[in-house]
């Protein structure tokens, strides 16, 4: 319950759990997270490989249920969503840039990115804004390639873009800055840094790096599910 | 930009795509061949019949409408139906299977000439001797006969003498006492063709010779080719239907295996469109308009390769089949493969929509 005068935090999490079955073993991802992130926060999560970062944000982004505790999006419990309404989540609130890129490799650079507005039900056409972002992530000109024909670099960048252009609320992104070299490394890392400050987005990232994790404005450590 | 999607997705593995599509055709040739063949064989058999020249046509208890297996009638009967009030003339002949569709007529060449003329010799001239064989144009074509060839039919060495303008009763014709001999029917006849004074007189005529000769499958010529359609052939009917069936299931199978592969290929695709905010409903969407897509490419290949096979009839079996084209059927056809091809995504995409999306993006 929040106070009043105070706005409730965009993410509640309560006594998160989560565990995988892998064969017949029982795999304890998550033991009892608890995290509070406010709106337009810029928190960075670190972690050994395994500490459960990823399945954090899997469970944030409603792509897989949590096995106890409560996740609060907005105000919203998580668990009481209908598959429904968590695609409605995914669609409109929670934007994913995923470590691996995950673009659709029969699409090119530009359809990845309006596939994701198709789908939101929002005009499938680049504003001037997000045109000066492509050109900041230094993509403008490889729009028309396929993932095939593009470095890791320049995935992930596009899967950047693709994670921001409808605006969602809150930006989940697992290592982000993985594949880049130092310069585009920054020019990543400042971008996510202004959207936070301009347009209020709140923003999880994963790394590994402390460099990166210096933009956040809140550092995280997550160790064997849990965060410490 | 749904569509851009769907057709990345099939350009994406254009060898699966093609064969889909391939099979699918397959699946709409084999339907339109058929139903063609039916057409065009009882088309065929209807131009002949009316060829003939007769008003009423008097067939054996129990025979089918497109073949005649069997001599049971007396060759008598012509001579006690001129008897009969307004009839003019009749000509009995005997009609002998052979191999496939193919029949031997037994005539005499005077009588037939009685009722409508007679043939219209193209090379050659009528059935003289005992073993002399008359064919019609097409069959001589398909068989590659001329006058003067011998030819082997029924264990019996038979020489061409003339080959007809086809489209009067039969393909093949010899002497009517000679096939009664070859085939132990002496005095035996397999159909009955009769002339009345005014084709008005016909059906009045009908009526009389169905009280007379109880049983018997007396029609006039209109009413007997209008009998020849597949909806009166029982046989046919259930023959189509079982090619149909058998068509449905190939395009289930066909598209089953396409779209399973392709689940199964796109399992990380699919966990990525759900990750960015698809619906359940929007990869069904994809799913089946890619599967439609198949079809309807499927259904055009499928059609273009009915002239292909109306081609070979017309050169291979011009003598045996004729192959219509039936505008009717094309869409039905169609129907035919989208349905079975629908069908076939059913489960795949049921498999897409279940995928777990966080095992689906860790799939390599």
């Amino acid at each position: 319950m929040s106070e009043p005068g105070v706005e409730p935090p965009i993410i509640a999490i309560n006594g998160l759990t989560k565990t995988y079955q892998v064969g017949d073993v029982p795999v304890r991802a998550l033991r009892g997270v608890d995290l509070v992130v406010r709106k337009s926060e810029f928190v960075a999560i670190i972690g050994a490989s395994g500490s459960g970062k990823s399945t954090l944000f899997h469970v944030l982004g409603g792509l897989t249920p949590a096995t106890s505790g409560t996740v609060r999006i907005n105000g919203r419990d998580l668990a009481a969503m209908t598959d429904s309404e968590r695609t409605d989540l995914r669609k409109n609130t929670v934007g994913f840039v995923f470590q691996k890129y995950n673009l659709l490799p029969t699409l090119t650079a530009e359809d990845n990115i309006r596939i994701v507005q198709y789908i939101a039900g929002r005009d499938p056409v680049f504003d001037p804004g997000f045109l000066e972002i492509l050109r900041l992530l230094g993509i403008e000109d490889r729009m028309k390639h396929k993932p095939r024909a593009l470095s890791g670099g320049q995935q992930q960048r596009v899967a950047i873009a693709r994670g921001i252009v409808n605006s969602p609320a809150i930006l989940l992104a697992d290592e982000p800055t993985g594949n880049l070299d130092s310069e585009n490394s920054a020019a990543v890392l400042t971008l996510m840094k202004d959207l936070n400050r301009r347009l209020g987005q709140t923003i999880l990232m994963i790394t590994h790096d402390s460099d990166a994790a210096s933009y956040a404005d809140r550092i995280v450590k997550m160790r064997d599910g849990c965060i410490v | 930009m749904l569509n851009k999607l769907i057709l990345a997705n099939l350009g994406h593995r254009p060898i699966r795509t093609l064969l889909s599509v391939l099979a699918i055709a397959v699946e709409v040739t084999m339907i339109l061949t058929l139903v063609g063949v039916s057409h065009g064989t009882l088309d065929q058999s209807a131009q002949r019949a009316r060829g003939v020249g007769a008003d009423i046509w008097f067939r054996p208890p129990g025979s089918s409408a497109i073949g005649l297996s069997t001599a049971p009638m007396s060759d008598k009967i012509p001579a006690l139906l001129m008897k009969e009030p307004h009839v003019t003339f009749a000509m009995g002949t005997m009609v002998q299977p052979l191999s496939g569709f193919d029949t031997i007529t037994g005539l005499d060449l005077e009588d037939f000439r009685k009722l409508n003329g007679g043939f219209r010799f193209l090379q050659g001239g009528p059935l003289v001797n005992d073993n002399d064989m008359i064919v019609d144009e097409y069959y001589a074509k398909q068989k590659h006969l001329h006058v003067g060839d011998t030819v082997n039919m029924m264990n019996h060495d038979w020489k061409i003498v003339g080959i007809f303008e086809s489209g009067k009763l039969a393909r093949v014709c010899v002497k009517l006492k000679v096939l009664q001999e070859l085939t132990g029917n002496p005095g035996h006849l397999s159909q009955i063709f009769i002339k009345v004074d005014d084709p008005k007189n016909a059906q009045a005529v009908v009526e009389q010779l169905r009280a007379k000769y109880p049983g018997y499958q007396i029609y006039t010529m209109e009413e007997f080719t209008s009998m020849l359609s597949i909806s009166n052939v029982g046989m046919l009917k259930s023959f189509i239907g079982v090619v149909i069936g058998v068509a449905v299931v190939v395009g289930f199978i066909v598209v089953f295996m396409a779209m399973y592969t392709a689940v199964l290929e796109r399992t990380r695709e699919i966990g990525i469109l759900k990750a960015v905010g698809s619906s359940s409903a929007l990869i069904l969407n994809i799913l089946f308009r890619e599967t439609l897509l198949l079809a309807l490419l499927g259904s055009v290949v499928g059609i273009a390769l009915t002239y292909g096979t109306q081609w070979l009839m017309q050169h291979v079996v011009s003598g045996s089949l004729v192959q219509e084209t039936v505008y009717d059927w094309w869409p039905i056809s169609t129907g035919i493969a989208i349905a079975g091809a629908l069908l076939g995504a059913v489960v795949p995409g049921i498999k897409a929509v279940r995928q777990d999306v966080t095992e689906a993006l860790s799939y390599e």
